[in-house]
C-alpha cells in the first residue's frame, strides 16, 4: 500500500516556492504533506497532493522537472516513544530509510508519516506484520 | 557526386598553378586599388612582382579585423561602389560591425562555392531546402540560398523565428535538406517534442549545420533526433559567407574551396606557418574575389588542415573540425578551455542535455569556473544523495577531461536561454573587474 507523492527540482531562487503553490492554488489542489529537502544550490519539495495527476500536468506545463514516486505512509500514537518504536522494527530489518516526514493527521491520537525507505516494498510488509498502520492514499488525500 | 569536378579533383600540380595565378593577380590588383595593402608590402618590402607562386604567400602581411574597423565601412574595397552589386555586414559579437561587399562575379563565386556544398551533400534538384539561416545583413541566409538556386534545388527561404511554424512547414512542405546553426537545430527537435511532432512525419535527409563551433557528440544527438545526416559548412563573412569550406559525406573534416581560398595555419603567437597536419590559427586569402579580396585574413579560428585523398574522391585540402574560435577559448587558471570540449564532456556522459553555460568569474585573484547544466528527467531523482551523485560526475568528467575543476550548478530546465542564431555558453564576468 503506497502513496503517489510528487517531487520537484527547485532552484535557491526567490519567488520559486510560490510560483508552485500558486499553481497549484490556482487549480484548486490541496496540499496534504509537504518537505523540503534544501541544499547549498537547489531543493527538492516533496509534495502530497489531493489530485497528483492534475499537479504533474499543470508543473509540467509550467516546465518544472518533476518526478512521481512511491512512499510510504504511516499511522503512529502521538506520543513519546510513538515514532521510535517504528525506527526500530526498521533497523532490526535492515532497512535504511531515505527520508522522511511526518505532518498533522485529522485522527486524535495519531500521528502520520511519510517515509521512503531504501526497499519500499519490504518496508511496507515489514511494518504491516508488525501492527503497524498504513496509510492508504484516501486516508491522506481524502 | 561533384558540382565542378575538375576544380574538386584537380592533381596537386593543377591545383598549385591555378592557385598561384590567381594569387599573383590578386596582389597585383589590391596593391593599386587597396591603400592599406600597397602601405603595408611598401613597408614589409614586398611588391606585386615579388608574387609569383603560393611559396610566395608567407612573405605577405596578415590582414586583422581591427584593420576592417579601422577601414569602415568601403575602406577595403578593391573595386568602384557602381561594380558592387550587393553589401553584407558581419553581426558585431565580438566588437564594431564590419561591412563587405560583392560584384555581380562575386556572387555567382559564391553560390558556386554553396553549389558544391549542397551537391557534396547528396542535394539535386530533386530536393526541397528549408533555409532557416537568418536572411538580411547576415551572410548565412542568401549565402546558401544562392547556391541552392544555382544546384536548382526548390528553396523555402524560411530564415529565423517563428519556431512552431517552421515546424508546421516541415512537417507541410516535406524539405529534405535543412540549414541552419546546430543549436537551432537542436531547438527545432525540442519544440517538436513539445507539439507532438515526431520525425517521422517530416521528410528531412540532410541537414547543413554552421555559423558556430559544434561537436562530434552534438552531431550525433542532431541526427538521431532529426532523423538526417548532419554536415558542417564552414565560412565567415569577411571571406564570402558560408561555402568557404564544407563537409561531403565522409563526415572526416570540411573541404575548403581552394581554388578561391589559399588557407594557412600559423602559430597565432608567432605568425610563423606551421606544416600541414599542425593545429594552429587558420589564415585564408582570396584569391578568385573583386569586391573584398582579403589576403592573409587572421580568422582566430583554431584549427588543422590536412590533405589526403578522400574517400568522396575530392582532392581539395580538408580543414578538420575548428575546436572553437581562439576569440571563444578560455584561459582559466592557465588552462586553455573552449566550451566544445565540456559540450563534448556533457554529451558523452549521455544523460544531460545541450544545454549548459559556462560562468567564469574571479575571487581572490583566481579564476573560478561554474557551470550550468539544464537538469534532465534522466537525472532528477527524489533524493538529494543521487542528485549530488549526478554533480559529482559531471565535475569529475570535466576534471579529468580538461584538467581544472569546476562547481557544477544543476539549473531547471528551460532556463538557459535558446537561441536562434548563435548560441551564447560563456557568460565572462572578470572583464568587469579587470
Amino acid at each position: 500500500m503506497q502513496i503517489k507523492q510528487l517531487s520537484v527540482f527547485i532552484e535557491n531562487k526567490t519567488g520559486r516556492l510560490s510560483t508552485i503553490t500558486g499553481m497549484l492554488r490556482d487549480n484548486h489542489i490541496d496540499i496534504r504533506a509537504l518537505s523540503i529537502a534544501d541544499t547549498k544550490d537547489f531543493g527538492i519539495v516533496r509534495l502530497i497532493v489531493t489530485d497528483t495527476d492534475k499537479a504533474y500536468e499543470v508543473l509540467k506545463e509550467a516546465n518544472c522537472m518533476l518526478k512521481v514516486s512511491n512512499v510510504i505512509g504511516i499511522g503512529v500514537a502521538d506520543q513519546p516513544g510513538g515514532l521510535a518504536a517504528v525506527m526500530d522494527l526498521l533497523r532490526d530489518g535492515g532497512i535504511t530509510v531515505e527520508y522522511m516526514y511526518a505532518y498533522v493527521s485529522r485522527i486524535e491520537d495519531t500521528a502520520f508519516v511519510i517515509l521512503r525507505a531504501d526497499n519500499n516494498q519490504k518496508a511496507a510488509e515489514l511494518l504491516q506484520a508488525n501492527g503497524v498502520k498504513l496509510l492508504s492514499a484516501e486516508d491522506v488525500c481524502g | 557526386m561533384y558540382w565542378n569536378e575538375n576544380l574538386e579533383c584537380a592533381t596537386l600540380d593543377e591545383m598549385r598553378a591555378l592557385q598561384s595565378f590567381r594569387l599573383s593577380q590578386t596582389v597585383r590588383r589590391v596593391y593599386e586599388r587597396v591603400p592599406l595593402y600597397r602601405q603595408r608590402m611598401d613597408e614589409a618590402g614586398v611588391s606585386p612582382e615579388d608574387i609569383r607562386s603560393v611559396d610566395d604567400l608567407h612573405t605577405l602581411p596578415f590582414t586583422y579585423k581591427q584593420d576592417l574597423r579601422d577601414t569602415y565601412p568601403y575602406g577595403m574595397f578593391a573595386v568602384p561602389m557602381n561594380e558592387i552589386v550587393r553589401l553584407h555586414a558581419s553581426s558585431g559579437t565580438t566588437g564594431k560591425q564590419i561591412v563587405v561587399g560583392y560584384t555581380r562575379k562575386d556572387l555567382d563565386a559564391w553560390a558556386e562555392c554553396c553549389a558544391r556544398a549542397l551537391t557534396a551533400a547528396g542535394g539535386t534538384s530533386e530536393d526541397i531546402i528549408h533555409v532557416s539561416y537568418g536572411y538580411g545583413l547576415f551572410t548565412g541566409g542568401l549565402g546558401v540560398h544562392g547556391g541552392a538556386e544555382k544546384v536548382g534545388m526548390t528553396v523555402v527561404p524560411v530564415s529565423v523565428g517563428n519556431t512552431k511554424r517552421q515546424i508546421n512547414i516541415l512537417r507541410d512542405f516535406k524539405p529534405t535538406f535543412i540549414c541552419c546553426t546546430p543549436s537551432y537545430a537542436l531547438f527545432l527537435a525540442e519544440t517538436m517534442e513539445e507539439m507532438g511532432i515526431t520525425k517521422e512525419e517530416l521528410a528531412l535527409k540532410v541537414g547543413i549545420f554552421g555559423a558556430e563551433p559544434w561537436t562530434e557528440e552534438m552531431r550525433r544527438e542532431i541526427e538521431s533526433k532529426l532523423g538526417l545526416k548532419a554536415l558542417d559548412i564552414y565560412g565567415l563573412t569577411e571571406i564570402i559567407g558560408p561555402g568557404v569550406a564544407f563537409e561531403c559525406e565522409a563526415q572526416t573534416g570540411m573541404h575548403i574551396n581552394e581554388d578561391h581560398f589559399i588557407a594557412e595555419t600559423i602559430d597565432p603567437d608567432t605568425g610563423e606557418v606551421l606544416p600541414e597536419g599542425s593545429q594552429g590559427e587558420i589564415v585564408f586569402s582570396c584569391i578568385n574575389k573583386e569586391g573584398f579580396p582579403l589576403l592573409r585574413y587572421r580568422t582566430r579560428d583554431i584549427g588543422v588542415l590536412v590533405r589526403e585523398k578522400c574517400s568522396c574522391g575530392r582532392t581539395l585540402i580538408k580543414m578538420k573540425k575548428p575546436a572553437g574560435r581562439s576569440d571563444d577559448m578560455l584561459i582559466i587558471r592557465g588552462v586553455n578551455v573552449f566550451p566544445s570540449q565540456i559540450e563534448s564532456v556533457l554529451l558523452q556522459l549521455g544523460n544531460t542535455a545541450p544545454y549548459y553555460q559556462l560562468i567564469v568569474g574571479r575571487v581572490n585573484n583566481t579564476d573560478t569556473l561554474e557551470i550550468q547544466v539544464e537538469i534532465t528527467p534522466e537525472m532528477f531523482s527524489d533524493t538529494v544523495k543521487s542528485l549530488e551523485e549526478q554533480s559529482r560526475v559531471i565535475k569529475q568528467a570535466v576534471e579529468s577531461t580538461l584538467g581544472i575543476s569546476a562547481k557544477i550548478t544543476l539549473v531547471e530546465p528551460k532556463t538557459i536561454p535558446r537561441v536562434e542564431g548563435k548560441a551564447v555558453h560563456v557568460v565572462d564576468t572578470r572583464k568587469l573587474h579587470d
